[in-house]
């Protein structure tokens, strides 16, 4: 039993799907109620589309697992209603912290700038995570989220796929038009479909021990050690949690005996000698793992999407396991709404796996560099491994070489067959196929911030610094685009307060202290086109109508 | 500004790897599978061919000093 949590037990509640004579067809079935299975279902059910999640468990993960959330999966989770939840319960923090024996090394700060609604990471248990996504879930209507509902067979048919599914009530089928198997790194559904995810495996061990200490102890801060006193010749990893809980990772090597490691007999005295014996401190949840990096070769197999650890795994340095998988399903949502309701061709579909195995290839490459780093693969990758250590007490060259995790951000989709290419000249991070960036603004009189406001619809972003900026023919061109079929609400980004005349459709922010701007290299008149998952997805100097109609309908796959 | 065009004969001790992690990665796939005595080898000669480049006798007498400056010198 944990002292800090008490798991939910939800019920099981029969369907009256169970009693149709013949399976009743839903667009979209979920498998799997952990994160990516319930943010896939919030954000499709707030979009309108009705789904069904059917999980074969009656909880919420239990053990902590996932712990860092990175501020892309803070924004995406604003966007999903679940978003401030999560920071107030969660531990902010931006400072990692990187020790050598027994010295400190050097810092790194994961968001040096101000101007963002959500800082560089917040870390919160996952049962935490679950339990609020459970309850956003259960003030939408068309989600229905079905307990100890276990899917034991898949079967694609012509345009749907049949379900069976088993429940203490017994068995019952189920169509979907679209399927989203998000049921973890031993997908079941993957196996059904003689499907693999494949990959490297680690030789090597790690010790999780969740601990509950007083917060006085260290700072809300990402410790990493290597070799450190208390572990010699290993690594150890220090996060705090909510609730006072404390996050230890221990690496163990290949050689440790997993069901020894687990006794608390044996966890005890490791943490006792790494925290010091005035310490205390009680054991919350303890687990031995070790990890593979490895992926599908296509997220996709005719009417079923793979997402999360379902499609792949990384190790867990650099926090690239639920932070890449809410990006999966923020990818593919808002595509399968705009497929069911006719508004785009089947065929922008086909742009879910190019898109996502590009970023789980990012993901596992530096994933896969860290976990060499902390635990080198033979001698002379050692003794490099070393070497970049200890120059890197005296000499800043060696920092950037040193590689404790590279933490996660949201990869760039350049490749991205949905983006227009620029035809001027750009200067900043932000490109097509990136995340927009975040910035303060006042919007309606109040402070407030820029993707708060972006998402869900296509949106544009019209900088100007004068009413006289705003020709008829831009205006003509903004109602145009906002009455489309697939509408483009353009936010007119001011440069200070103005009285403008919008028409209907456009709204005013004002960039009050020019962040927007400079993130993004925007000139008087310069126009961005984002995706309804706030991709960037086209950018112009100019405002031009027909080239904006040109760059929605290829990010919508025409 | 370049850190080349003002370090005559200094050695750059700041960061100047454009990309550090692809450089690390390919420093040790270039001894995947050796034996210690073989990437000793090839350690010797990328460090013959990188002197040769720089090109410059007090740089690589910096670069020198550096390296073995924690180990004390034999009696």
């Amino acid at each position: 039993m944990f002292k800090t949590y008490t798991f939910p037990e939800f019920d099981y509640v029969r369907s009256a799907d169970q009693d149709a004579v013949q399976p009743v067809l839903h667009p979209v079935v979920i498998v799997g109620a952990g994160p990516m299975g319930m943010t896939a279902a919030v954000d499709l059910a707030q979009q309108g589309v009705p789904v069904v999640i059917l999980d074969d468990n009656n909880t919420v993960s239990v053990g902590s697992r996932a712990v860092c959330y990175a501020k892309r999966f803070l924004d995406i989770s604003d966007r999903l209603g679940v978003g401030q939840r999560i920071v107030d319960k969660g531990v902010t923090w931006n400072i990692g912290k990187v020790f050598l024996e027994e010295d400190h090394i050097y810092s790194f700060n994961m968001l040096p700038e101000e101007h963002h609604r959500r800082p560089g990471f917040i870390n919160l248990q996952q049962y935490y995570l679950e339990e609020y996504y459970v309850d956003r879930i259960g003030t939408l209507d068309n989600a229905d989220l079905r307990w100890k509902n276990k899917v034991v067979n898949v079967e694609q048919q012509d345009d749907s796929v049949l379900l069976s599914i088993e429940t203490p009530e017994g068995a019952y089928q189920l169509g979907a038009r679209y399927v989203i198997a998000c049921d973890g790194a031993n997908s079941k559904v993957r196996a059904m479909c003689g499907l693999e995810s494949k990959g490297q495996i680690f030789h090597d061990r790690f010790l999780i021990a969740d601990v509950i200490m007083d917060p006085k102890k260290f700072p809300p801060e990402r410790w990493f050690w290597f070799n450190p006193p208390f572990h010699e010749g290993q690594s150890t990893l220090l996060h705090r949690q909510a609730d006072n809980v404390w996050r230890i990772d221990f690496d163990l090597g290949w050689d440790a005996d997993p069901e020894e490691e687990k006794k608390p007999e044996n966890i005890i005295p490791r943490v006792k000698a790494f925290l010091g014996d005035d310490v205390e401190f009680e054991l919350e949840w303890a687990s031995v793992y070790t990890f593979t990096c490895r992926r599908m070769d296509e997220f996709r197999q005719g009417n079923i999407f793979f997402a999360g650890d379902a499609a792949h795994q990384v190790s867990p340095f650099g926090a690239r396991g639920a932070n890449s998988g809410i990006e999966d399903t923020d990818n593919l949502c808002w595509k399968l709404k705009m497929v069911l309701e006719g508004n785009a061709p089947a065929s922008l579909l086909d742009s879910y796996s190019p898109e996502r195995t590009f970023a789980a290839d990012e993901n596992i490459l530096n994933s896969t560099r860290s976990t060499d780093f902390i635990t080198p693969k033979n001698h002379v990758s050692r003794v490099f491994r070393d070497a970049v250590l200890n120059l890197s007490r005296n000499y800043t060259f060696a920092r950037p070489l040193v590689n404790s995790g590279r933490l996660s951000v949201p990869p760039f989709l350049t490749e991205s067959p949905l983006n227009t290419a620029d035809t001027e000249a750009f200067n900043c991070k932000v490109v097509p196929g990136a995340p927009c960036t975040d910035g303060s603004i006042v919007y309606n009189g109040e402070d407030d911030f820029l993707l708060s406001n972006l998402g869900n619809q296509f949106n544009g972003l019209l900088f100007v610094e004068s009413h006289t900026d705003l020709t008829a023919d831009i205006l003509q061109g903004l109602t145009e685009l906002a009455v489309q079929d697939v509408p483009v609400k353009t936010f007119v980004v001011a440069s200070h307060e103005m009285e403008l005349n919008l028409p209907e459709g456009s709204e005013m922010v004002v960039d009050k202290y020019g962040v927007v701007k400079e993130r993004l290299d925007a000139q008087r008149g310069t126009f961005y086109l984002t995706r309804p998952d706030q991709l960037v997805t086209a950018r112009m100097r100019h405002f031009d109508k027909d080239q904006v109609v040109a760059a929605q309908n290829k990010a919508l796959g025409k | 500004m370049d850190q080349r065009e003002n370090s005559m004969s200094t050695l750059i001790i700041d960061p100047n790897l454009p990309s550090p992690d692809d450089f690390y990665q390919a420093l040790t796939d270039l001894h995947r599978d050796l034996s210690d005595e073989q990437s000793m080898d090839v350690n010797a000669r990328l460090i013959l061919l990188l002197s040769n480049h720089i090109g410059d006798q007090a740089v690589l007498e910096q670069a020198m000093a550096i390296a073995r400056e924690h180990i004390p010198a034999a009696e």
